[in-house]
């Protein structure tokens, strides 16, 4: 087979260009990911400069005034408690940085992504077999030429994290906006309603639960793609589990593990509630 | 009366090469051989028709017919293949996107199906959707909306959701939104087909008692033959995507343009659609009061072999019956003078009456049934064999 077919240089013409990329870009994202890591650097000592009582206080009346359920707002409570009893605080405070920030830009890429996607067929045939390929990219992939770009460190990690987690808000906001029955958006067609208007009063309010559901996946999977990242410097929750690793210490890995599980919950109970608050009203 | 709505050749093809099929259908292909040949769906196929300002114009037909393509080219939110639509003498068809949404704003309200409420709004913000894109501001609308809600009887639901209401209720809130935008035209496309029999029926009431007072141009989807009799001042027919016949009820029962419309409508029970007017003949001989004496009115009778006589006024109003034999005697007494003999008590009926409740009328009075205007008029009358045959006949007397 070699002899009849040399291979095919996939790989070697991905270098190629990430090469080109690197030598002409990287100056520029480089000195951007350094302004961000700064701002990041900041935000995480501001939020450890309170202290950690107040946070864990603050934290959980937010939950219980947003979501309206007293338990979510106890579970927080003593979840962050147990977290900071075993003395992952300030990890932690960095996961929620970095989870934070990379929810955000995804949300803030992926929804108008999809609504592009649902609104343009054009769009909608490129979108899809891009989000394919994202999902099916082992994670890990995205974490190699992050590096040469951002350099080791908290941005590389939300680069690579923001790349994992935007397929489903982009899907789940495209499917969100396709399945508004074709009889309401005829019914608002029928007033003389324009793209615009009917996007706002009709498209994204009836698909507001299942653009939450892809929010609330991109939280999820922003969570476990920054314990990935910490391979490449991102440190927080994850930077502990893969210490724990490397030096075979099941407990402290079962620690960091649980203080993962605790956001995790947190996060997800949050933004359910959220979701379902939207959609009700 | 004016035309509103001016639909001129009119041809919908589904598909995206739509030139082979339109050339077909030039040449008179039927729609399933287009179908075959060039995979392109015929929805509707040469349809010319007006309405006319203030009717209620039925399209009726099977599923498939072409008639929810129909009024869905009328206000474009179908493209239409071929073909124009006028409405007050302006080109709909040519319109650009902006210059439409204007139309649609102004002219058009539309009543769904399966209601299309937005689930996310109360029923007055729903109410007040049309008249929120048209920009009209908040207190004026929400009383806009108050009094389309007021007109459909839902006053005290405003607050509700959609999903908290019934289906008779929820399409008042769909027939609100539209009334509340006050358009000339409403497009209802089988507007009452989801409901319940019973609650159909209220809202086919209810529909032509607020058309009594709003006088809108409806153009109105069924496929029940009964709501198009009922509600139709005319009625469309439509098969396979064209016109099959265009008439009142009562010319599409009595004298059907083919066999398809003949089986369509062979199932209707005819005595409730054949009114007093449809079955009434001219008085065969009628007296006038100060005119005629005792003499000329037994002329009268004699010569049109009868044994009464109606008394009309010179303004033609019903002023009584008088008998041949109270004339006769009258005669002999050397009478000259018709008033006293006139009997005031006739039974009368007005011209809407259907056939069904002329049966109760008739059967004891030993005189003609008089039909009536609302300003006592004499405008025909009714024999017991006429009315018989004519509804023994079904459609084929006249």
């Amino acid at each position: 087979m070699n002899i009849i077919i040399p291979k095919i240089p996939i790989g070697k013409g991905v270098e190629a260009v990430i090469d080109f990329l690197v030598y002409h870009l990287s100056g520029m994202t480089k000195a951007l990911s350094d302004i961000t890591e700064t701002g990041i650097d900041a935000l995480i000592d501001l939020m450890l400069f309170v202290p950690p009582w107040v946070l864990i206080v603050a934290i959980s009346l937010g939950a219980w005034a947003a979501t309206k359920k007293k338990g979510i707002g106890f579970f927080c409570l003593i979840g962050f408690f147990l977290i900071h009893n075993m003395g992952l605080w300030e990890t932690t405070v960095s996961t929620l940085a970095l989870v934070c920030i990379a929810t955000l830009v995804t949300i803030m890429t992926g929804i108008p992504l999809g609504i592009l996607a649902a609104m343009n067929s054009v769009v909608y045939k490129i979108t899809m077999p891009v989000l394919d390929f994202m999902q099916t990219m082992p994670a890990f992939v995205y974490l190699i030429p992050a590096i040469p770009f951002f350099g080791l460190g908290k941005v590389a990690a939300i680069f690579s994290t923001v790349i994992f987690a935007m397929p489903p808000s982009i899907r789940l906001t495209c499917l969100g906006i396709k399945q508004v029955p074709v009889e309401l958006v005829e019914a608002a067609d029928s007033f003389g309603s324009n793209r615009w208007q009917k996007l706002v009063k009709l498209q994204i309010p009836i698909a507001t639960p299942t653009i939450m559901a892809g929010v609330n996946q991109a939280i999820m999977l922003a969570l476990s793609m920054v314990v990935i990242a910490s391979m490449i410097g991102a440190k927080g929750l994850g930077g502990e589990v893969w210490k724990a690793i490397q030096r075979l210490q099941p407990g402290k890995g079962f620690e960091a593990g649980l203080g993962i599980v605790i956001v995790a919950i947190a996060l997800d109970r949050i933004m359910q509630k959220i979701g379902k608050g939207t959609s009700a009203s | 009366m004016t035309v509103k709505i001016k639909v001129d050749q009119l041809i919908k093809v589904f598909g995206k090469h739509p030139e082979k099929a339109l050339r077909m259908l030039e040449k008179g292909a039927a729609k399933d051989e287009i179908l075959k040949k060039t995979k392109q769906g015929v929805g509707i196929a040469n349809v010319s028709f007006d309405v006319q300002d203030g009717e209620i114009l039925v399209v009726m037909g099977l599923s498939g017919s072409g008639k929810s393509t129909l009024v869905r080219c009328i206000n474009r939110l179908i493209e239409p293949t071929r073909g124009r639509v006028y409405v007050d003498g302006q080109e709909i068809t040519t319109l650009s996107p902006k210059e439409l949404r204007m139309v649609r704003q102004q002219k058009f309200g539309m009543v769904f199906q399966n209601f299309a409420l937005f689930p996310h709004r109360t029923v007055v913000q729903n109410t007040e959707y049309g008249l929120e894109i048209k920009g009209v501001d908040k207190s004026e609308r929400h009383r806009k909306a108050l009094e389309a809600l007021e007109l459909v009887g839902l006053n005290g639901w405003e607050n509700s959701y959609p999903s908290q209401l019934s289906g008779g209720m929820q399409q008042r809130v769909g027939l609100a939104r539209a009334l509340a935008l006050d358009p000339d035209i409403l497009l209802m496309d089988e507007a009452f087909s989801a409901l319940d029999p019973l609650i159909r029926r209220d809202m086919q009431d209810e529909l032509l008692n607020l058309q009594k007072r709003v006088r809108k141009t409806i153009v109105f989807i069924s496929h029940d033959l009964d709501e198009a009799l009922k509600l139709g001042d005319r009625i469309i027919l439509m098969k396979d995507g064209e016109i099959v016949q265009v008439g009142t009820a009562e010319e599409i029962l009595t004298s059907p343009a083919t066999d398809y419309v003949a089986k369509f409508v062979e199932d209707v029970d005819i005595s409730k659609v054949l009114t007093a007017e449809t079955i009434m003949s001219k008085s065969k001989a009628v007296g006038y009061l100060n005119h005629d004496g005792p003499r000329s009115a037994l002329r009268k009778m004699r010569q049109a072999d009868i044994s009464n006589l109606f008394i009309v006024n010179h303004d033609n109003a019903l002023q009584g019956i008088i008998y041949a034999e109270d004339a006769s005697a009258a005669l002999k007494n050397n009478g000259k003078d018709l008033t006293h003999l006139i009997r005031k008590d006739v039974r009368t009926v007005g011209p809407d009456a259907p056939a069904n409740d002329l049966f109760e009328l008739i059967k004891d009075i030993s005189y003609p049934l008089a039909v009536v205007s609302d300003e006592r008029k004499l405008k025909g009358v009714i024999v017991k064999g006429r009315l018989l045959s004519a509804l023994a006949q079904g459609g084929s007397y006249s």
